[in-house]
């Protein structure tokens, strides 16, 4: 009990704000600042300077007027992330990682920015610029050092809606109207609501299939308040995007989703954690909140429901990927490092401050409104009798129509791969890095919760690409995105890196395939939380899915030599000293 | 009086108090779980290191987040388990830079004790050789972030009296170290800061002037192992047969120091008049001990002490795999670089500068750092042998007990069974 004393009182849960005010004001987070803040909170300062370094966004050294953010994900790295590298390089005069001497133009690179149909793409001062060229890099630099508005210059995102099923089927991406999900609130209890959810089989859709009806009503069994709904919309997921569509193209629908969630579990405050790569998005956000407040869908007696007093407000991430996890969410909105927690407790009976939580992502809390609209029948009468529903895809990578495909859950994927046009299909990334690899021998595979489970994401490869390049990409993503608490993860993926540079360089030996397999196996076993459980997923899998191509990379002698030692860089040091 | 329930663990059916931690519940019932970060009154449990790791209702799961329940079903020490574990003990050691020969810690190190459990006498993961900082600007300790494990501990346990934190961690990922604050640390006092210490599970917090303890063999985790079973099997160990004097054809030793002190060597002499018997059955071919400088014939063992720190060594060693059936690692060195390995942290520039141009013993107007055909040439690092050439068994200790080598060596040459005592099995 004194050690649940002590987390609370630790939380700050405005704290990320503030040091987004600091970074803002002043482009990076100064030694002063750390101090004011410190002293202000009754912190240390090296508890402060914990929770900064934990995201990438904060910076303590300057960071240039302008900060600038190149996408390095695998889909980028394909469309040619290097040359517009370069090209920033080039105009700016500044090199990654650093600023220009002017100390106008700061270059980072960052992981995915949710940009994925619409590659190679950039956030400059948080404003998104797509689709990329040396020339428009040319152009942008060059109207920004003249000093033109980043809002004013800054791409238009495009929904790149490709896809929705046919004959009045369409279950998220249909005409909306604030308020007409919530409007059927009033007449049911909350205890109906969860029923509805219930019998509607709708299950969370950030990958973990958990019943959402099933978290809500053990939330709704707590005792405890004040409780909390948090919308998860961090999609960190490479390759993902479906929540910036729907958030952007019907801001209101997600809104409706939490409000009624916190109906149904007797909640009084929604938090909408959107990831810092989606700031581009917070004012249209909160727009629709101040409508909802002003159509008395929010505040007190909200709907007109006797002391339903419900209230949403907004915390903007700073760069993570990691907080995707609920648990480390939670910690991040105390204004903690983001790791996970240990699993001691559910969210749902110790959450937020210790309070019992719902955290739904913005897709299950959309359907959940469209759920209450339009009836938990309609619902089931799509899809799969186990798998009922839609569910939306982003597709990104070598295809003709990369974006967002609503499909009805049973499809196929070689369907789904002509749908967006694949170009020789080749190896196909489902969910992320974290998720699946498959290859053309799969296509009949069927994308639903039995088969091929899909959180999102699908990046498609063609022939021409080579394999390690993705799997390397990946590696270097969870190599920089664990949080670094427990040991499988933080070491085993650094371990991992280094064993994929002996394949990259031609070395490795079945042994070395076996050893893969084998420490992907205890990362899996002893890891805290997905990231690291799951970082291995695809490199294992795809040494036994594309044996065609990793045969290729096996050394075949046995004179009992290790052959990645390499004698003549060894030395190339010491031949400094030959005078 | 709480509730007692019935738990199983490896099929033994058990009484536990209801709620009572999985890791007390284990040692209460003489029953050992590896683990290390895990500290008694530390609650919730940190589960950072997950060297626990064990597997509940079919779950694997870190036995320290575990609390005992009715009816609940726990493995702990099936193959893939251990493994496991071990694994994970590896990792930490190829993540840090563990000396142990050199460090204050060694012997109450908690990390180096997880490592005589769970019997990890190389690591299966290639050394990471970071470089990290050795922190000596707190007023009273000393941060060597080569040892840190990121337990935790001291983050949650080491707090000013008003409560602010000491220690935090910084960054993430692979660059996660446990920072300290400078300023909440000179406001500890001695106590508050031998505490640190003391609960630092390796030896990364040091309190200056209080980090030396006790003599070799009064140390925690010197004599005995804490698993009971252990215990047993190694206080009686196994009755050897020795092999029948001058019937069978002599087996051939080759042996050598790379980058060693030949304190391996040394060790090996140890065994004082066993060596009288060895001699009957075996004939030493290239080695030290009879300056034989050059292979006459193919060996049955080759025994290398010391890593490669130049071309000789790496010519040496792979000579060695050439000419002897069996290759065995002799001591830390030849494992995974040893005390000549520190160099590993500086660049090779940085210290042929410091060796030959700015040391003290320096000659005035000397300004050249060897170079010469004849010379055998410097390596960028210290390489354990197993990365230039595949090796087959591996010693540990600083060096290995004499006891412990001729044990290993005489089941290789005559498959004799032998088991290690706890207490020869050492890494410095």
């Amino acid at each position: 009990m004194q050690a649940d004393l002590q987390a609370h009182q630790r939380a700050h849960p405005d704290l990320l704000d503030c040091l987004w005010a600091y970074q803002n004001k002043h482009g990076y987070i100064r030694d002063e600042d750390v101090a004011e803040c410190a002293a202000y909170r009754n912190l240390s300062k090296v508890e402060l300077e914990g929770v900064i370094s934990f995201y990438h966004f904060f910076h303590r050294k300057p960071a240039g007027r302008h900060i600038i953010y190149l996408n390095k994900s695998i889909v980028s790295e394909f469309s040619g992330f290097q040359r517009i590298k370069d090209a920033f390089e080039r105009e700016t005069g500044a090199t990654f990682g650093g600023v220009d001497p002017s100390g106008l133009f700061g270059l980072f690179e960052t992981a995915c920015i949710g940009l994925s149909d619409q590659e190679p793409a950039a956030l400059i001062d948080f404003h998104p610029f797509t689709n990329l060229t040396t020339l428009k890099v040319k152009h942008i630099i060059a109207e920004l050092k003249q000093g033109a508005s980043v809002e004013k210059i800054c791409d238009e995102v495009a929904d790149n809606i490709r896809y929705v099923p046919g004959d009045g089927r369409a279950f998220f991406l249909r005409d909306y109207f604030p308020g007409s999900a919530v409007a059927k609130l009033p007449g049911l209890t909350p205890e109906q609501v969860i029923e509805l959810i219930n019998r509607s089989k709708l299950s969370g859709r950030g990958g973990a299939f958990f019943p959402t009806g099933l978290k809500w009503g053990l939330c709704r069994q707590q005792e405890s308040s004040p409780k909390y709904i948090v919308c998860n919309a961090d999609e960190g997921e490479p390759g993902t995007f479906k929540d910036r569509v729907l958030m952007n193209t019907m801001p209101g629908l997600v809104l409706e989703g939490m409000i009624t969630a916190g109906y149904a579990v007797g909640a009084s405050v929604g938090i909408f954690y959107l990831r810092a790569e989606y700031a581009w998005m917070k004012d249209k956000l909160e727009r629709a909140i101040e409508q909802f407040y002003r159509m008395n869908l929010l505040g007190l007696n909200a709907l007109g429901i006797e002391g339903f007093n419900f209230d949403i407000r907004l915390q903007l991430g700073a760069g993570s990927y990691v907080i995707g996890e609920e648990t480390a969410m939670l910690n991040s909105l105390e204004g903690k490092r983001g790791e996970s927690r240990v699993k001691q407790f559910f969210p749902v009976e110790r959450g937020y401050l210790n309070q019992p939580t719902v955290v739904n992502n913005v897709e299950t809390l959309c359907a959940a409104a469209r759920i209450m609209e339009l009836g938990a029948d309609y619902f089931l009468n799509l899809g799969l009798p186990e798998s009922p529903g839609t569910k939306l895809i982003s597709i990104s990578g070598d295809c003709h129509l990369p974006g967002i495909y609503e499909i009805e859950w049973g499809m196929k994927l070689e369907e789904l791969l002509n749908l967006c046009q694949a170009e020789n299909p080749y190896f196909i990334q489902v969910s992320g890095p974290s998720g699946e690899c498959v290859s053309m021998a799969e296509k009949d595979r069927v994308l639903s919760k039995d088969d091929l489970r899909c959180g999102g994401s699908l990046m498609v490869f063609s022939h021409h690409r080579d394999i390690l390049q993705i799997l390397i990409n990946f590696a270097d993503f969870f190599k920089e995105e664990s949080c670094g608490v427990c040991t499988p993860c933080r070491a085993g993926n650094f371990i991992i890196r280094r064993k994929l540079e002996k394949v990259r360089l031609g070395l490795a030996r079945q042994s070395d395939y076996d050893d893969i397999r084998q420490w992907g196996k205890i990362m899996e076993l002893a890891s805290r939380c997905g990231l690291g459980k799951m970082a291995t997923n695809s490199l294992v899998k795809a040494l036994s899915a594309f044996p065609e191509y990793f045969g290729q990379k096996i050394e075949g002698e046995e004179d009992r030599l290790n052959k990645e030692f390499n004698l003549e860089r060894a030395i190339a040091d010491y031949e400094k000293f030959k005078s | 009086m709480a509730k007692m329930v019935k738990i199983k663990i490896d099929g033994k059916e058990l009484q536990a108090e209801e709620g009572k931690n999985l890791v007390e519940v284990a040692k209460a019932n003489g029953i050992f779980i590896p683990s290390l970060c895990y500290y008694e009154h530390i609650d919730p449990p940190l589960g950072t290191c997950r060297v626990c790791t064990c597997e509940v209702n079919g779950k694997a799961v870190p036995a320290c987040m575990q609390k005992a329940k009715q009816g609940m079903e726990v493995q702990i020490n099936t193959q893939k388990l251990n493994d496991t574990r071990k694994a994970i003990v590896e990792m930490m050691f190829a993540e840090g830079n563990h000396f142990c020969p050199a460090c204050e810690k060694s012997g109450d190190c908690d990390l180096q004790h997880m490592g005589y459990e769970t019997g990890v006498s190389v690591t299966r993961f290639p050394h990471i050789f970071k470089d990290r900082l050795i922190d000596f600007n707190p007023k009273r300790m000393i941060i060597e972030h080569n040892r840190c494990v990121k337990c935790r501990r001291c983050i949650e346990e080491v707090l000013t009296s008003d409560g602010r934190q000491v220690f935090s961690f910084f960054n993430r990922g692979n660059e996660t170290i446990v920072a300290i604050d400078y300023e909440q640390e000179a406001r500890l006092t001695r106590e508050q800061a031998l505490h640190a210490m003391k609960i630092c599970p390796t030896g990364a917090i040091m309190v200056r002037g209080a980090s030396f303890g006790k003599p070799f063999g009064g140390r925690r985790f010197d004599m005995e192992s804490v698993n009971p079973e252990d215990k047993n099997k190694t206080t009686a160990p196994k009755p050897q047969k020795a092999p029948k004097k001058g019937k069978a054809k002599k087996k051939i030793i080759a042996t050598i120091s790379l980058a060693g002190c030949f304190g391996c060597h040394m060790s090996m002499l140890d065994i004082d008049l066993e060596f009288v018997d060895i001699i009957d059955l075996v004939e030493f071919n290239k080695s030290p001990i009879n300056d034989i400088k050059e292979f006459t014939q193919k060996c049955d063992i080759g025994l290398v002490e010391g890593g490669c720190c130049n071309t000789e060594n790496i010519e040496t060693l792979r000579e060695f795999r050439k000419k002897c059936k069996t290759l065995v690692a002799v001591g830390e060195c030849a494992i995974w670089g040893g005390l000549p390995a520190m160099r590993n942290l500086v660049p090779l520039e940085e210290c042929l500068e410091e060796a030959y141009l700015n040391s003290m013993t320096t000659e005035p107007g000397e300004h050249v750092v060897p170079y010469h055909e004849d010379l055998p040439k410097i390596l960028d690092k210290v390489y354990p042998i197993n990365e230039i050439v595949e090796i087959d068994y591996f010693i540990p200790g600083c060096p290995p007990n004499a006891e412990h080598i001729w044990k290993a060596v005489k089941n290789i040459l005559w498959g004799e069974q032998y088991s290690i005592l706890y207490s020869e099995f050492k890494y410095d």
